[in-house]
């Protein structure tokens, strides 16, 4: 990121990064260190400076078979929203690619989830699929809670994962689409002078292509399902019923704001910090190699 | 026009291709048209299992209850407040970071540009609980960072809860937002700064007067992109607003619906009224600005 | 057998027409060369061969057979592209025989003819390579090896050779030439590098605005332009064109007074008409000063051309350049030459037609210029 040309003006350019370096470490930096500190420490029950304890509380989540149940639907929950919502948008998005009549306006549409707060989201699907109003219970004729997120686990888990879906379908399709825009068209033409056909060039021409864009979203959509589901799950499942959505990031919430147990939420804060920097370093890696094919 | 212009034959492919597309469409239009027509109905009428798909004709008395009874236009207003200021600093945060680490020479702006770009590895929600304490008294990493320096400081506790700016100022910072500002601003000629400079115009009339009429569009993208993101926040303001007066409206949703799935079932119409009066905004920034937001989602694509 | 019949085709992208009612015949293993500007709709009517574009009005027929509505694939034709279209994940070999993979070849047998045609083309030794490691003139190679993998009874060309440097963009030239030799297939190539059209063509079409202008061997289109459009395109530096007026069977004046001999058995002209006279640089005689009907042009510059020297006068006002040997003595200040009768070209000015009392028809083109 050399220039030639640049000013020198150096008490300037330290006024200009000021604000952001100060917002930085006091909005992220502090609390990350704070949450480190808390993890290591506990507050005594009557008040007080808190004792350094070490490893003890991350002992104590891991001994914990509530936490191995927030990872575990965690985990379920990113494989499951992750698969279908790039597996829709790939499909739409290699469909509109073809320029049929009427794909501008397909295409429009398909943005929008991705515009819809994720509570809004979370509200929407709640009500299409309550259990005793909307569209799904419509099936509960055929027999009484055949269809029930409220008392059934993995119902609540179809149901969030539909919601989120739903709105990182639209964000994929953005990229998918971005990325087949972006291939040459005399690459689709040659495949088509070769004898390809429409599927064939997809499947040898185009999603190859893709590759690097296809993994880009899977990180991304994986981290997303950690982080930014809290909005769906909170206003839909409220992590239940028996904590059958209680993801990680809910758990954090629920018992740093609700149990009040900072040391324990900051031990499972540290855990999920750890896999968003792994991921993301998986991703930056990645960013480096990726290829952008003339 | 892609396939426009190849002759190709395959009715079958197309006849799919149609069928897939209408099917996409109603997937991504059919919630957020529920959630239109259950606005519209009386209570019993969207309780029906399954509601009618036909507006009723409760619309205006459903939407004027909802904005009377949770002040919901107040709620409203401070999601725009919110976003807005969210949208401006953070534009204006990105573009004068990444002037003085593209445009100066100075040992730190690495270290600088990393420390802005590894807050991506911190998101809020999983350092929710210690950011909420600051808030609670922003003064407290102030009175170690100058301790640090050797210097005791009494600063006040200064309380950010229940505050716009509370509200606006942990959200300001932007990986994303200076990493794209860098990247217009590394596309720049070193000629022009040159030009500039043979000119005689200083940095900062040279940032003023060239590179901030040059980067409109980075800017238009960036902002349709950051005002959605801030509108849409959910968690922070939920955490640091007590006082009803300062709710936001997307936080607001979970105010008028009884706990989720268990207990009472809400007021559908009335939720679903809400929950369009918090989508519309965003959505319509994206329909008229749908070039700028999908430029600035794939630009800032982390 | 593969001879390739365009049928009063037109192109039409919703209102704006691209081509008006082209009308050409490609003999079997003809090498034909599409000559003209960007945007005259060359690349369009090679694309309509090739089934990449359709056909608004007219027909396109390959051997005898209309095909309109076949796909690309079902033509016969193979393409090299302007950017080579390399499929960027790919190995050569995979590259070159991909077009046989989709055919269903065994393995065994699409690797003994990616060997064969990578001998042709001179890529044994980069099989395994992808594009990106490969250098222009390679890439180049890997684009006429997958065209030429399939067997094609037409080979289209693209304008392949514009992203190449000057060196190389010659050898590829004599390499295609050689390779339509050994091939003998009916090839169409399209570009807008007049040089390039004039060494490899059989028979050059030149089109402008999306009409054909002028189809005829390199030679007659050199010597006998139809249009004024194909005089100032062929031929580097280009052709003089001088406005006049007739105004003698055997004159004609230019506006300046300038008055300039012409041929009166050569040309049918009306005294009066508005023409433009065009004299190649080379043609131009320079002569003895104060020789009879010499014209003393004011020299403004010269340009060293190495072999040759290119002197920019003027002439009744207008530009005027004048091509002599390099080892002629320096023109300074004012030149004396001659412009001989049988060297010059008569346009209707508003037309641009050439007038000549019959245009020698050489082969069968001319008449679908016509």
């Amino acid at each position: 990121m050399d220039r030639r040309a640049t000013f020198d003006n150096l008490w300037l350019a330290g006024a200009l990064v000021a604000p952001q370096i100060l917002l930085v470490i006091v909005f992220f930096y502090w609390p990350t260190m704070q949450a480190l500190y808390w993890a290591f420490s506990t507050q005594p029950p009557f008040g007080g400076t808190n004792q350094w304890v070490g490893w003890q509380n991350f002992q104590q989540i891991f001994a914990d078979a509530v936490y191995w149940n927030s990872v575990r639907v965690s985990i379920i929950f990113a494989a499951l929203s992750t698969a279908l919502s790039i597996g829709m948008a790939l499909l739409l998005a290699l469909m509109i690619d073809r320029q049929l009549a009427g794909h501008k306006a397909y295409r429009f549409v398909y943005f929008w989830p991705y515009a819809i707060a994720a509570p809004a989201v979370g509200l929407a699907f709640r009500f299409i699929f309550a259990p005793d109003a909307g569209f799904v219970s419509a099936i509960n004729q055929l027999a009484p809670n055949l269809w029930n997120p409220a008392l059934k686990g993995w119902d609540a888990m179809i149901l969030i994962v539909i919601a989120n879906s739903w709105k990182m379908m639209a964000y994929n399709f953005i990229f998918f689409l971005a990325a087949l825009q972006s291939i040459p068209r005399g690459l689709i033409e040659a495949a088509a002078m070769d004898g390809s056909g429409v599927l064939r060039r997809a499947r040898d021409i185009q999603i190859p292509l893709l590759a690097p864009t296809l993994f880009f979203l899977l990180v991304i959509n994986i981290t997303e399902s950690f982080v930014d589901s809290f909005g769906i799950i909170d206003i839909t499942t409220g992590g239940g019923p028996a904590r059958a959505t209680d993801l990680m990031v809910f758990k954090i919430y629920s018992d740093g704001f609700k149990g009040l147990d900072y040391s324990m939420a900051a031990a499972q804060s540290i855990v999920l910090m750890l896999l968003v920097i792994g991921l993301t370093f998986v991703q930056f890696r990645y960013v480096e190699k990726r290829v952008h094919y003339a | 026009m892609r396939d426009a212009g190849m002759i190709e034959r395959a009715p079958l492919l197309n006849a799919l291709t149609h069928v897939l597309m209408i099917a996409g469409l109603l997937i991504a239009a059919f919630p957020i048209y529920v959630v239109f027509i259950a606005s519209t109905h009386d209570l019993p009428t969207v309780n029906r299992v399954p509601m009618p798909l036909w507006p009723g004709e409760h619309l205006v008395q459903n939407y004027t209850t909802v904005w009377n009874k949770s002040d919901f236009g107040a709620k409203m207003i401070n999601s725009l407040i919110v976003a807005t200021g969210v949208t401006i600093g953070k534009i204006t945060l990105a573009a004068l970071t990444a002037f003085s680490i593209v445009f100066f020479r100075y040992r730190a702006r690495m270290l600088i540009f990393w420390a802005i770009f590894i807050t991506l590895m911190l998101p809020l929600e999983v350092r929710i609980v210690p950011t909420y304490a600051v808030a609670a008294d922003v003064a407290e990493p102030l009175r170690w960072l100058v301790w640090l320096f050797g210097f005791e400081l009494g600063i006040a506790p200064i309380n950010l809860l229940n505050t716009y700016t509370g509200l606006i100022l942990p959200l300001v910072a932007t990986a994303t937002g200076t990493f794209l500002y860098r990247q217009f601003f590394l596309t720049i000629p070193d000629t022009l700064v040159e030009a500039a400079r043979m000119d005689g115009a200083g940095p900062l009339r040279f940032f003023r007067e060239h590179l901030l009429p040059l980067s409109r569009n980075n800017m238009a993208a960036l902002a349709t992109i950051m005002f959605v993101y801030a509108w849409n926040q959910y968690l922070w303001p939920l955490l640091i607003t007590t006082d009803a007066r300062m709710a936001t409206a997307t936080m607001q949703l979970q105010k008028i619906v009884p706990g989720p799935l268990f207990g009472q079932p809400p007021v559908w119409n009335e939720a679903m009224a809400a929950t369009l009066l918090v989508m519309v905004p965003p959505l319509l920034v994206v329909i008229f600005m749908q070039g700028a937001f999908v430029r600035g989602l794939v630009a800032t694509d982390k | 057998m593969a001879d390739i019949a365009i049928r009063n085709v037109e192109k039409s992208y919703g209102k704006t027409a691209v081509l008006h009612g082209i009308n050409l015949e490609i003999a079997d293993g003809e090498f034909l060369v599409i000559l003209g500007p960007s945007g005259c709709g060359k690349s369009t009517l090679l694309r309509m061969i090739a089934g990449l574009e359709g056909i608004t009005r007219g027909e396109i027929a390959i051997a005898g057979r209309v095909v309109n509505t076949l796909e690309p694939r079902e033509r016969g034709c193979a393409m090299v592209f302007q950017n080579y279209a390399l499929y960027p994940h790919m190995t050569v070999a995979e590259n070159i025989g991909y077009a046989l993979k989709v055919a269903g070849l065994p393995k065994a047998e699409r690797e003994r003819r990616v060997a064969e045609i990578a001998r042709i083309v001179g890529l044994e030794a980069f099989l395994a390579r992808r594009p990106s490691e490969l250098s222009g003139g390679q890439r180049q190679r890997v684009a006429m090896g997958r065209a030429m993998i399939r067997e094609p009874k037409v080979f289209l060309f693209d304008e392949p050779l514009s992203n190449l440097d000057a060196k190389l963009r010659v050898q590829m030239r004599l390499e295609i030439r050689r390779l339509h030799q050994r091939l003998q297939a009916t090839s169409v190539f399209v570009t807008h590098d007049q040089i390039e059209a004039m060494s490899l063509a059989d028979r050059i079409v030149v089109m402008n605005q999306g009409r054909i202008e002028q189809a005829g061997p390199p030679r007659l289109l050199y010597a006998e332009p139809a249009t004024r459009f194909v005089a100032s395109f062929l031929g580097a530096p280009a052709m003089n064109l001088l406005p006049a007026t007739i105004v003698a069977k055997d004159r004609a004046r230019m506006a300046d007074g300038t008055e300039i001999a012409l041929d009166p058995g050569r040309f049918v002209v009306e005294i009066g008409q508005a023409v433009e006279i065009g004299i190649r640089p080379e043609d131009v005689m320079i002569v003895w000063p104060g020789s009879e009907g010499a014209h003393a042009l004011e020299v403004e510059f010269t340009e060293d051309m190495g072999s040759s020297r290119l002197i920019h006068t003027r002439l009744g006002g207008m530009e005027f350049t004048v091509l002599q040997p390099a080892a002629q003595i320096e023109a300074e200040g004012h030149l004396p030459i001659t412009i001989p009768e049988d060297a010059i070209h008569l346009f209707d000015r508003h037309s641009g037609k050439r007038l000549e009392r019959h245009i020698p028809v050489i082969g069968t083109a001319a008449s679908a210029a016509a």
